[in-house]
This record gives C-alpha cells, sequence and structure tokens, in this order.
C-alpha cells in the first residue's frame, strides 16, 4: 500500500512538471499552430538561468533557490517573447518555416548552454526540507513532490482563471477556435501570441526549476527528454485544451510510474502505446480543440 | 538537352567521385590532409553517406510531405540489428544483410501501417513516439544485447579485409559512395514513376487525389517502406565506414531533426539539394569543430571563441539564418543564380 501511495504521488509529480512544459506547447500550437521545438531550450535555459543566480547570491538554500527560480522564470518568460518577437513574427503566414526556425533554435541554443557550461551536471540549491520526507497513509513521500503538485495546480488555476475570466484570455480562447474571425473583427491578434508565448516560456522554466529541484542537478540535456513527453502529454490531451493537457499529463506521469515499478523499468514504453492506442481510437485526442 | 542532363549529370559526378582516391591534391583548410589519405577518405565517406540518408528522408518531407520525426529508429534498426547480429550472435555477414534486408521492409511496414492512419502533426508525433520506443528499447539493453549507453562495439572476424583497416579506407569510401548512387536512382525512379507522381500530389492535395479514385494511403505507405528501407541500408554502410560499432547517439530525436536540418538546408523536394545538404553538413559538423581548435578561433575574445568552439550551435544559426533568408535551401538559391 505504501508503495502504492508512494508511486501515485511521485506519478503525480512528474505528471505536473509534463503538464508545466505542455501547457505552453498545446496553447501556442492552438492559437498560431506552431509547434515549438524551442520550448525544451527554454526549459533548459530556465533551469541553468536559476543555477547561475544561486550562485551568484547570498543566503541559504531556500533563499539561493527563491531567489533563482524568480530570476530564471523571468528568462524563461524573456527569452521566449524574444522569440516569437523577433524569429516567429517575421514568418507568419509560413507555418512550416516557424516550426523549422524553432528546430533550428532548439539545437544552437542547446549547444550553446553547453558550450558555456559544459556537459557535467550541475548542483541545484536544494534546502533540506524539500528532501525530508512527511508521511502519507504510511508511505515516506519526499516533500518536493508536494510543491511540484500545488506549482502545477496553481498554474493550472491561474491559466484557466486568466483564459476564462480576462480580455485577453478571452482573445486567446477566440483565436484558438477561429484566428481568422478574430482578426477580421479588428482585433490584433499577435499581441496575444507574444503573450502566450512569454506565459509559455515562463510555465516552461518553471518546469525547470522544479526538474531541477526533482533531480537534484540541472544538465544540458535536461528539456530535450522531457520535451517528448511533453508533446506526447500535448498531443493526447488534444491541441489548445488547458484541461485536456492536465488530465493527460496526470495520466502519463500516473502510468509511466506504476509500470515503471511493477514491470521493471518499461513506463516509457507504455507512454508510447497509450499515444498510439489513443490516436488510432481519437485522432483529434482526448478533447477538441478549445481553450477551456 | 534535359535528356542528356537526366543521364548525364548523374554519370559525371559519378565518375568525378569515383576518382578522388586516386588524387593526390591538398585542399588547405576544408580537408585535413591530401584527398587520398585515409582521414580525409574517411571524412568524405561519411559525409556521402549522410548525403543518401538525407535523401531517403527528402523522399518522405520534400516529395511526400510527411514529416516524420522518427527516421532515426530506422537508421539505428540497420546499426544496431547488423552489430547485434555480427557480434553477439557470430552471424556471417551474408545471412546477417538477409535478415536485416526483410526486418527492414516488415518493420516500417506495420510501423507505416499504424502511424499514416493520422496526418500532419499527429504523424509527426506517432513516428516521433515509436522512435523514442526505440531509443528506450536500445538504452534499456535487454539482455545485454545492445549495451546501453555505452554502445556496442563491432566483431571484424565476419566482414571481408578488403573492408577493414586503415589502408582499405579507399573500399570504404566507394561503398559510401555505391549507396548514394544507389539511393539516387532508387529516390529518381520513385518520384518519376507514376506512384511517384501520385505522391507529389499527395503533397500538394490528398483530397484531390482520393475524389480522382486512388488511395493515398498505399502510396504513403509506400514512400515511407521505401525510404525507411534505403535509410536501414545507410545505417550498415554507416556502421562499415566508421568502423567503430554501435552508439545510441543514432536512435536520438535529435538524430532525425538534423536529417529535417540537412534537407532543409540543401532544399526539400530536390534530389541534389538533399544530397548537398547532407554532404555539407555532415562536413561542416566534422571540420567545424577541429577549425575551433585552431589558434585563430581561441585567439579570439571568450564571448565569440565560446559559442564558436560549438559546431552545432553554428549549424543551428546558420540554419535558421537559411530558413530566414534563403527559402528553398541551397538548391533554390542556385536555380535563381543560375536564372
Amino acid at each position: 500500500m505504501s508503495t502504492f501511495v508512494l508511486l501515485t504521488i511521485t506519478g503525480l509529480g512528474l505528471g505536473a512538471m509534463y503538464f508545466l512544459i505542455a501547457s505552453g506547447l498545446s496553447l501556442i500550437y492552438g492559437l498560431m499552430g506552431v509547434l515549438n521545438f524551442a520550448h525544451g531550450a527554454l526549459l533548459t535555459a530556465g533551469a541553468y538561468a536559476t543555477w547561475w543566480m544561486s550562485t551568484h547570491v547570498g543566503g541559504g538554500p531556500g533563499t539561493k533557490l527563491l531567489a533563482g527560480a524568480v530570476f530564471g522564470i523571468a528568462v524563461g518568460a524573456a527569452l521566449a517573447a524574444l522569440i516569437e518577437l523577433v524569429l516567429i513574427r517575421p514568418l507568419y503566414r509560413r507555418p512550416v518555416e516557424q516550426v523549422l526556425v524553432t528546430v533550428g533554435l532548439a539545437l544552437a541554443l542547446g549547444a550553446l548552454i553547453e558550450a558555456i557550461w559544459g556537459f557535467d551536471a550541475r548542483p541545484f540549491p536544494v534546502p533540506a526540507w524539500l528532501i525530508d520526507t512527511t508521511s502519507v497513509l504510511g508511505a515516506s513521500i519526499p516533500n518536493d513532490r508536494f510543491v511540484e503538485i500545488a506549482a502545477a495546480a496553481l498554474v493550472l488555476a491561474g491559466l484557466t482563471g486568466f483564459l476564462r475570466f480576462t480580455r485577453y484570455g478571452l482573445i486567446i480562447r477566440a483565436g484558438v477556435e477561429n484566428r481568422a474571425m478574430v482578426t477580421a473583427l479588428g482585433i490584433d491578434v499577435r499581441r496575444a501570441f507574444t503573450l502566450v508565448f512569454a506565459l509559455g516560456g515562463a510555465a516552461a522554466a518553471l518546469a525547470g526549476v522544479l526538474s531541477g529541484v526533482y533531480y537534484g542537478v540541472v544538465d544540458p540535456t535536461r528539456g530535450t527528454s522531457l520535451l517528448i513527453f511533453a508533446f506526447i502529454v500535448v498531443v493526447i490531451g488534444g491541441f489548445g485544451s488547458i484541461g485536456g493537457t492536465a488530465v493527460a499529463a496526470v495520466a502519463v506521469g500516473l502510468l509511466q510510474q506504476y509500470t515503471n515499478y511493477y514491470s521493471s523499468g518499461l513506463g516509457d514504453l507504455a507512454v508510447v502505446l497509450l499515444l498510439a492506442i489513443v490516436l488510432l481510437l481519437r485522432p483529434e485526442g482526448l478533447s477538441p480543440k478549445v481553450a477551456h | 538537352m534535359s535528356r542528356v542532363r537526366y543521364a548525364l549529370v548523374p554519370v559525371a559526378l559519378l565518375a568525378v567521385f569515383a576518382l578522388l582516391p586516386q588524387l593526390s591534391v591538398d585542399v588547405p583548410v576544408v580537408f585535413g590532409g591530401p584527398l587520398d589519405s585515409p582521414g580525409t577518405l574517411g571524412l568524405l565517406a561519411l559525409c556521402l553517406v549522410f548525403a543518401g540518408v538525407a535523401l531517403t528522408y527528402d523522399l518522405l518531407f520534400g516529395f511526400t510531405g510527411l514529416l516524420s520525426f522518427g527516421h532515426a529508429l530506422y537508421f539505428a534498426l540497420g546499426v544496431y540489428l547488423t552489430t547485434i547480429a555480427l557480434t553477439k550472435w557470430e552471424w556471417g555477414l551474408v545471412p546477417t544483410l538477409l535478415v536485416v534486408a526483410v526486418v527492414a521492409i516488415l518493420v516500417p511496414l506495420l510501423l507505416g501501417a499504424i502511424s499514416l492512419r493520422v496526418g500532419g502533426i499527429a504523424f509527426a508525433m506517432v513516428t516521433l513516439a515509436f522512435a523514442q520506443a526505440g531509443q528506450v528499447l536500445v538504452q534499456k539493453n535487454p539482455r545485454s544485447l545492445t549495451g546501453g549507453e555505452e554502445g556496442l562495439g563491432l566483431n571484424y572476424d565476419a566482414i571481408p579485409d578488403a573492408l577493414v583497416g586503415v589502408l582499405n579506407t579507399k573500399h570504404l569510401y566507394w561503398l559510401a559512395l555505391a549507396y548514394t548512387a544507389v539511393v539516387f536512382l532508387a529516390v529518381r525512379w520513385a518520384v518519376n514513376s507514376s506512384p511517384g507522381r501520385v505522391l507529389q500530389a499527395i503533397r500538394e492535395n490528398e483530397q484531390r487525389v482520393e475524389v480522382i479514385g486512388l488511395q493515398p494511403f498505399r502510396f504513403k505507405l509506400l514512400a515511407f517502406v521505401l525510404a525507411s528501407f534505403l535509410a536501414t541500408a545507410g545505417g550498415v554502410v554507416w556502421l562499415l565506414v566508421l568502423g567503430t560499432g554501435a552508439s545510441p547517439q543514432v536512435t536520438t530525436a535529435n538524430f532525425t531533426l538534423t536529417l529535417l536540418v540537412m534537407v532543409v538546408i540543401g532544399g526539400a523536394g530536390t534530389r541534389y539539394g538533399a544530397l548537398l545538404g547532407g554532404f555539407l553538413y555532415t562536413l561542416l559538423d566534422q571540420r567545424l569543430g577541429s577549425l575551433a581548435g585552431s589558434t585563430r578561433i581561441e585567439d579570439l575574445p571568450t564571448v565569440l571563441s565560446t559559442p564558436l568552439s560549438e559546431p552545432l550551435f553554428i549549424l543551428g544559426t546558420l540554419f535558421v539564418l537559411l530558413v530566414f533568408f534563403v527559402p528553398g535551401g541551397l538548391a533554390g538559391l542556385g536555380r535563381r543564380v543560375l536564372r
């Protein structure tokens, strides 16, 4: 029983990270039709920015982590907005080229991080209370899992509220549904594009920070390996749907943890199989293309 | 005229490349040694293999319009199955190649039939997921067959002596050239035959092909199996040319992305473009690394020398610039200059 509880909460923690990456990807694709391959690089950049800041401020590991996280998320958002403004916007109406640019960017950014900080993993500042465990139903759970789940839940609530109750949220939802119509009504959707990119970049950087806490280190390949599972989550959840993405992220995280434990490490294969089954049964994903 | 060009240009190119190992010419900066030195020939052979593999990817992406993110899987299939059969099972070369050939048709037939049920981005994701499964399988190292992260060394006992050793690099070079020529002919046949016209029609407008009464699925599957089969063959040739064995790097999604970059640099949907893209990319990837070690770059301030020491950074940036300023790739650029 205690193993099952541990697996469930760890699976939820993993799902939380997938959700943070996938929510940005999903909104960007839903609104602009751009499959952002550079999203993994944004995650890695956010994680490295956090690490860099933490080595430059004083105080205990908690202060270092907090200062680093704020800086890392800001870097993620700024970098994403910059990418949208400089590289994606001029290629408006050329969707294939937009995807290609993000591919090139993913390769170049990853290589740049490797060139500056090398292949070796860097230790992340993790306060002791995050590594300590809390007893839940007889299982000892590391505290960082709860932080991951809470962060993803906050982002989910925040994004849902933003999409549902603000004017920009309305524009984004309408844009996902029918971009041409929104433009025809005289609303400049392009500002929403930049905003969605910045939000996605911030969420990806937050995932980078949390993955650093989860693994205790950060290395240059982190973003790419998480990105593939985030892609799978986005496809299963249905492009442009935040709720669908959240459900899919939890499903993928749990499935991965359970199968990894009960079948000696076949979790990744199970996720691939799940994707194949979902796509063959429902090619449009779990939920239709609406940003709720 | 065009018929003459159709036959003559490839033959002339083939002849020039076939004669290169006989020339003892120095090409400074581009190559580290004279053309007939084993180092330069090995590098050229690698460039030729990737020219061919890039063309197999172009058959999918450029000619048929299928954006696959899983082409690495089929290349890796050739690399790993050959290495495992020769090293772990100690088979002879001929039975190994026969089994690899059969598997190289069956696997893409099965996986292609599944993934081609969806189109567009969903197709890209399913192929990515299948390739990811392949990568996981290699890393899990079942029954220590694949060697996991370490890779797997190649057992040379079953390989003919003419293809082993530094002195025989010339032969490996010709092998790579033969592979590229075969891929070129196969892709040209596939594109110019009547099924090939259907493929290009699918790229332009799939619905219309259906309205005419043809089933796009069968033609797409044909292209998928042919491209995958040729990529597997490329994996086998790469293994022999490199001569070090299988490495898990060829199973990654980044490997497929490099193929995509090669094709786009050269010009998607063109045969010579894809060949040129694969050739140039590999050459730059290999040579930029050694150029970065040169004093000319090391003397630059750190702000410049650090990024320039990473070939992938230069190639990625170059790629972004090309997408922006040279639509149609190098082939498109050439056509515009000639006009």
